[in-house]
C-alpha cells in the first residue's frame, strides 16, 4: 500500500512570493531612475502598475483553473521577467535618444501572460496531449525545420534559426521544444518497455528493434540536420539533449545518454572542422582577444563583467550599452555588470529553482506521461539556460539561443510562457488529490501490449529477456494503438472516489470490466495464466519506493 | 522511472553548479587583467571622470581638477601649463598620461592601495571619492627664473638641493601645454597630439631627465675628481702641450701653453691637458669615477629617467676624447647637476627626488620622502679641492659670467659638438653656497663656434639667474 502524499493548494505562498517579486522589480526600477537621474520619471507608477496588474490577473486565473499547481513556478518566472524588463528599461536609458523597448516588452509580457492564461484555461488535462505522438512529432520537426524554407528563413550571424514574416521575426526552436517534448513524451510512454526490453544486444549495448528505432533515428538525423543546415550548435544541443534524456528516463538504459553524448560530441567536432562559423565561435570562446573585430561582443561583455566585480556597479551606474545587442543575446552580461558576480549567481540559482520545481513535479507524478513531460520540459529549460549563460560567461562557445523570460523578444517570451502554462497544468494534475481506491491502481491506459513470439521455455527464464521476435507475426488489428480510457460523464457513484472538489470525471480509472482484473486489449495467445512475454517475469519484488507501480509489473 | 529522473536532476544540478563555479572563477582569475587592459573603455572612462588630486608646487596647484558639466564631470587643468609640463606631464583620455600624472596616477586618482581605508569610509558616508595630492619639491621662483632665462632656446635646466637631493627646478624647452591634451573635446585632443608628436622640435621630450647629450668640458670635473683620487694636487703641473691621440693622426691643440697647474688647466678648460691626463688615468679609472657620480644608473624614480653613460668598450685614443666629454660619453642635465651637487655636498651624491609628500584629500600624509644617499663620489677632502677648482673657473676662468657678489659660486663650462653639422651644445654646471643649490644648464643650440666660450656665454648667465632667484 503506497503512501499518499496530500498536497495543499499553496496559493497563499504564491501570492506572497509574487508580491515579493513585484517589490523587487519595482525596487530595481526605482533604483535605476534614482541612480541615473536622481528622481523618478513622471507617471513612473504606470509601468509598475501594469506589471503588477498582469501578474495579479495571472495569479487569479491560476487560482481559478490550476489551484494545485506548484506555488513557486509563476513567481520565479515573473521575477525573471521583471528583471529582464528592468534591465531593458535601463539599457533604453543608455542610448541617445532614449529608446522605449521596455514599454514594448511590457506589452509582450501582457500578450505572453495572455498565452499562459489561454493554456491554463483551454488545457484541462495535459494527458489529452498524448493522443497524437506521431502527429505532434511531425509538427515539431516541421516547426524546427521552418528556417530552412527559403523566403521565410533568415540567416543571422551564420546560423539559420530565425524566420521572418513581414517585419516580425520569430525563433521556431522555442515553440518546437514544447511540441517535441510533448511528442517524445507521448511516444515514449507507449514504447518505453518495448524500447527497453525488446531488441538485440549488440556490443554490450541493448538496441531496440528496428521498427522502434525508426522515430529515434529520425530524431537523431533531425538534430544533425539542424546542426548541418541551420548551423547552430546550441539549438541542436537542445533538441538532441532533450531527446536523449527522455529516452534515458523512459527506458532507464544508461547506454542512451552515453551513446548520445558521444554522438553529439562527434557531431560538434565535425561541425567545428567544416564550418567557419563554428570555428569563429570556438575561437571567440577560447581566445576572444585574438580578433578585436570578430569578437567585439564577447570582449565587451567580459570587460563589463570584470568592471562590475563582486557586487556590480549598481543599477544604472554601469555601461552595459557598450556591449552590442545587450538587450537580447548579452542581457546576462549586462546583468552581470550591474549586479555583479553575486547578482548573476542569484539569477542562475533562480533558473535552477525553476528547473528543480519542474523535476520535483515529475518525481511526484504518478503516470509516466506526466513524469516524462515534466522532466522533459524542465530539462530542456535547464539546457537552454546552461547554453546561453555559459556562452555569455565564456564557459561554452556562444550560440543563438535566447535567455528565457529575461531577454528582449516577444516570440521567445510567449513560447516560454506557453511552456510554463503547460508545466503548471502538469503540476496541478500531479498535486491534485487523486481518486483513492482501496489499492492504488496502475492504469493500463498508457500501456500497450504487444505479442512477440518466443522460443518455448520450460520455466520462466531467470533473466527476463525474450528471444528476438520473428518478423512476421500476426498481431491483431489495433494492437499497436494505445488504449485510452474513455471518459465518462457518469457521476462518481459507480467508482469510489475521494470526492474531487469539482466533480470532474476521473479519467485515471478504467471503467470497463471489474476494477481488479486487468482489461486486455488483445486476446490471449497463451494460456490465461501464462503471462505474455512482453512483460518481464519474476515474482513481485519487494516494494521499491522509486517504482511507480508498487504492485510489480503485473497489470 | 524515478531513479533516472533523479539522475537527470543530479545532472541539472551539476550544470547549475558549473555555471556558478565558472562565474566565480572568471572573477578570480580574469578580472584583474581585464580591468588593466587599456582597451577597456569602461575603466579608462571611469578613470578619466574622477576627482583627481592636485600636483602642488609650494602651495600652488600646477595641476588640478575642476568640476565640469559634461559626461566626465571633472576637468583636469594646468594653470601654468608650459612651465611645469616636464614635471606634471599630461593626463589625457586617449593617450594615457606621463611624468607625475603617470607615476603617481594611482594616488592622484584615489585608487591606490594606500587609499583603501579612505575609499571604504567614503563608501560608507556616501562622500564622493577624491584623489590624493602630490606635493613636489619644486621652487616656483627658481623654476620661473630658469624658464625666463632659457627663453626660447632649446635646452633644459635642472636645479638641486645638494644636501637632500630635492629637485628645485626642472625646465624643458621647448615645452608644451598639457591643457591641449586634457581637453574633453576628444577630436581637438587628438589633433593636438598629432601636432605635438610630429613637431621637429620635440616639445614633449623631457631633455632634463630622459635624453642624454655629450657633456663636453663639464666632464673634466669628473676627470679632475679621478685625478685627485689618484694622488694629483691642485697645483700639480700637467703637460698641456698639444696632444696627439695615440695611434691616430688626430691632435688636440693646446689652448693653455705647454704646462699648467691642474687648477689653471680646469679654469681655462684646456683640452690637451685633460686628454693626456685622462689617457694617463685610464678608462677604467674614469669609468669608475663616473659611476660613483651616478653614471650608469637611472637617477630618478619619481618620473621616467635614463642613465647617463660612459662607454664600456673604449680604447686609448677614445679615452682621450672621452676625457674632454667627447666620444660616446653622454649625460642627462640631471646627472651633471648631481655632479655639481656632490662636489658641494662633500663628495656625497644624494638621491634626487621630485615628490616631497603625498597627502590624502583630508590632508593626511600618506607618504613622505626621506633624503637618502645614492653613493659617495669622492672623499670630503677631495671634494673641498674640487670646490676650489670649480671656484677657480668662475673667479678667473671661462665661467666668469656666473659670478655673483657675496656668493661663492663654483662652476664648469662645457661646449660639446659631436659633429660639425650642427651647432654645439652649451653646458654649465654650478653650485652655490648661499643659497645652497646645484644647477646644470644645457642649451641645445648655442649658435656659436666650437669654443668653450659658448658654455660660458650662453649657459652661465642662466645659472646665475636661478641662483639669484633663490636668494
Amino acid at each position: 500500500m503506497s503512501e499518499v502524499v496530500a498536497f495543499r493548494k499553496r496559493r497563499g505562498v504564491e501570492l506572497v512570493m509574487l508580491i515579493l517579486a513585484m517589490g523587487l522589480v519595482t525596487g530595481t526600477f526605482v533604483l535605476t531612475n534614482l541612480n541615473l537621474y536622481g528622481e523618478l520619471p513622471e507617471h513612473w507608477w504606470w509601468g509598475v502598475a501594469g506589471y503588477a496588474g498582469i501578474g495579479l490577473i495571472a495569479h487569479g486565473v491560476i487560482r481559478w483553473r490550476t489551484p494545485y499547481a506548484d506555488p513557486l513556478l509563476f513567481p520565479l518566472v515573473y521575477l525573471l521577467n521583471g528583471l529582464g524588463l528592468a534591465m531593458i528599461y535601463r539599457l533604453d536609458q543608455g542610448t541617445r535618444p532614449v529608446m522605449h523597448s521596455a514599454e514594448l516588452q511590457l506589452v509582450w509580457t501582457a500578450i505572453s501572460v495572455g498565452v499562459f492564461i489561454v493554456v491554463l484555461v483551454l488545457l484541462r488535462d495535459h494527458r489529452s496531449l498524448q493522443r497524437f505522438p506521431y502527429l505532434s512529432f511531425l509538427a515539431g520537426l516541421t516547426i524546427l525545420m521552418l528556417p530552412l524554407v527559403p523566403g521565410v528563413g533568415r540567416e543571422n550571424f551564420g546560423a539559420r534559426i530565425w524566420i521572418k514574416i513581414g517585419s516580425y521575426s520569430f525563433q521556431p526552436a522555442e515553440l518546437a521544444k514544447i511540441v517535441l517534448a510533448v511528442a517524445f513524451a507521448s511516444y515514449l510512454v507507449e514504447k518505453k518497455d518495448v524500447l527497453a526490453l525488446a531488441g538485440a544486444r549488440v556490443a554490450g549495448i541493448d538496441l531496440p528493434r528496428a521498427r522502434d528505432l525508426g522515430p529515434i533515428t529520425i530524431m537523431w538525423l533531425a538534430s544533425l540536420a539542424v546542426l548541418i543546415y541551420q548551423k547552430d550548435l546550441g539549438t541542436s544541443l537542445l533538441f538532441f539533449g532533450l531527446f536523449v534524456m527522455m529516452l534515458y528516463v523512459a527506458t532507464e538504459r544508461p547506454s542512451w545518454p552515453i551513446l548520445g553524448t558521444v554522438l553529439f560530441l562527434g557531431g560538434a567536432f565535425l561541425g567545428w572542422r567544416y564550418y567557419a562559423h563554428v570555428q569563429t565561435r570556438v575561437s571567440a570562446w577560447l581566445d576572444p582577444f585574438s580578433s578585436w573585430d570578430n569578437n567585439y561582443q564577447i570582449i565587451q561583455g567580459q570587460f563589463g563583467m570584470a568592471w562590475g566585480g563582486l557586487f556590480g556597479t549598481g543599477w544604472g551606474l554601469g555601461r552595459p550599452n557598450l556591449t552590442p545587442l545587450a538587450k537580447n543575446d548579452f542581457i546576462a552580461a549586462a546583468l552581470g555588470e550591474e549586479l555583479g558576480v553575486a547578482g548573476l549567481m542569484a539569477i542562475i540559482v533562480l533558473y535552477g529553482v525553476i528547473v528543480m520545481r519542474g523535476l520535483r513535479a515529475s518525481l511526484s507524478a504518478k503516470d509516466p506521461f506526466s513524469k516524462l513531460l515534466a522532466a522533459g520540459l524542465s530539462f530542456v529549460f535547464a539546457l537552454q539556460v546552461f547554453a546561453i549563460i555559459g556562452g555569455v560567461t565564456r564557459l561554452l562557445p556562444l550560440t543563438g539561443l535566447t535567455t528565457p523570460f529575461v531577454s528582449q523578444g516577444g516570440s521567445s517570451l510567449a513560447a516560454n510562457y506557453a511552456m510554463l502554462g503547460l508545466l503548471m497544468v502538469v503540476t496541478h494534475q500531479v498535486r491534485r488529490p487523486q481518486a483513492q481506491t482501496s489499492e492504488p491502481l496502475q492504469s493500463l491506459a498508457q500501456d500497450t501490449t504487444q505479442v512477440i513470439s518466443v522460443p518455448a521455455r520450460t520455466a520462466p527464464a531467470a533473466r527476463p529477456r525474450p528471444a528476438p521476435p520473428a518478423e512476421s507475426l500476426p498481431t491483431p488489428a489495433g494492437a499497436d494503438e494505445p488504449t485510452t480510457a474513455v471518459p465518462t460523464a457518469r457521476t462518481p457513484e459507480s467508482v469510489p472516489t475521494a470526492g474531487t472538489p469539482d466533480g470532474e470525471p476521473t479519467t485515471a480509472v478504467p471503467l470497463t470490466g471489474i476494477p481488479d482484473e486487468p482489461t486486455l486489449a488483445v486476446p490471449l495467445t497463451g494460456t490465461p495464466d501464462e503471462p505474455t512475454q512482453a512483460i518481464p517475469q519474476g515474482a513481485p519484488a519487494a516494494w521499491d519506493p522509486d517504482d511507480t507501480n508498487p504492485q510489480g509489473r503485473l497489470p | 522511472m524515478n531513479r533516472p529522473i533523479r539522475r537527470v536532476a543530479f545532472v541539472a544540478m551539476l550544470m547549475t553548479f558549473v555555471l556558478l563555479l565558472n562565474v566565480c572563477v572568471s572573477y578570480l582569475l580574469r578580472q584583474d587583467s581585464l580591468n588593466a587592459n587599456p582597451q577597456n573603455r569602461r575603466v579608462t572612462d571611469a578613470a578619466f571622470a574622477q576627482d583627481r588630486g592636485a600636483i602642488l608646487v609650494g602651495n600652488t596647484a600646477v595641476a588640478e581638477t575642476v568640476a565640469s558639466k559634461d559626461q566626465f564631470k571633472f576637468q583636469r587643468r594646468y594653470p601654468q601649463g608650459d612651465l611645469y609640463a616636464p614635471v606634471t606631464g599630461f593626463f589625457s583620455y586617449n593617450f594615457g598620461s606621463s611624468e607625475l600624472e603617470q607615476t603617481y596616477g594611482a594616488q592622484l586618482s584615489g585608487n591606490d592601495d594606500s587609499l583603501f581605508i579612505n575609499r571604504l569610509i567614503d563608501l560608507a558616508t556616501g562622500a564622493k571619492p577624491r584623489g590624493a595630492s602630490v606635493q613636489t619639491t619644486l621652487n616656483a621662483k627658481a623654476q620661473k627664473a630658469a624658464a625666463d632665462a632659457l627663453g626660447s632656446k632649446k635646452g633644459a635646466v635642472v636645479a638641486l638641493n645638494p644636501n637632500t637631493g630635492a629637485i628645485l627646478a626642472m625646465v624643458n624647452s621647448p615645452s608644451f601645454n598639457p591643457n591641449l591634451l586634457a581637453t574633453h573635446q576628444l577630436n581637438d585632443a587628438r589633433a593636438a597630439w598629432t601636432k605635438l608628436t610630429t613637431d621637429q622640435a620635440k616639445p614633449m621630450s623631457n631633455r632634463a631627465v630622459r635624453e642624454i647629450f655629450p657633456p663636453g668640458s663639464t666632464f673634466k670635473v669628473i676627470v679632475s675628481a679621478a685625478a685627485l683620487e689618484a694622488g694629483y694636487e691642485l697645483d700639480s703641473v700637467l703637460d698641456t702641450s698639444s696632444y696627439r691621440l695615440p695611434g691616430t693622426n688626430t691632435t688636440i691643440n693646446t689652448t693653455c701653453g705647454n704646462s699648467q697647474t691642474l687648477k689653471r688647466a680646469l679654469a681655462v678648460s684646456c683640452n690637451s691637458a685633460f686628454a693626456r691626463l685622462g689617457v694617463k688615468l685610464g678608462a677604467d679609472a674614469l669609468r669608475e669615477q663616473a659611476e660613483k657620480f651616478g653614471f650608469g644608473t637611472k637617477p630618478l624614480s619619481d618620473i621616467a629617467s635614463v642613465a647617463s653613460r660612459f662607454p664600456d668598450e673604449i680604447d686609448t685614443p677614445q679615452t682621450g676624447l672621452a676625457s674632454i666629454g667627447g666620444y660616446d660619453v653622454a649625460a642627462t642635465p640631471l646627472q651633471m647637476a648631481m655632479v655639481a651637487a656632490a662636489v658641494r655636498n662633500d663628495g656625497v651624491v644624494m638621491q634626487p627626488y621630485l615628490v616631497e609628500s603625498v597627502r590624502s584629500a583630508d590632508l593626511q600624509i600618506l607618504s613622505q620622502t626621506r633624503p637618502s644617499q645614492l653613493s659617495v663620489a669622492t672623499s670630503a677632502a677631495n671634494a673641498a679641492k674640487l670646490r676650489q677648482l670649480m671656484v677657480g673657473v668662475v673667479e678667473d676662468g671661462t665661467g666668469w659670467r656666473a659670478k655673483i657678489a657675496g656668493v661663492t659660486v663654483g662652476g664648469k663650462t662645457g661646449t660639446a659638438n659631436s659633429d660639425n653639422r650642427r651647432t654645439p651644445y652649451a653646458w654649465f654646471i654650478a653650485w652655490a653656497d648661499d643659497p645652497d643649490v646645484a644647477i646644470c644648464v644645457f642649451v641645445q643650440d648655442a649658435e656659436m663656434e666650437a669654443t668653450d666660450v659658448a658654455g660660458g656665454r650662453v649657459a652661465a648667465p642662466i645659472a646665475k639667474a636661478v641662483i639669484e632667484a633663490l636668494r
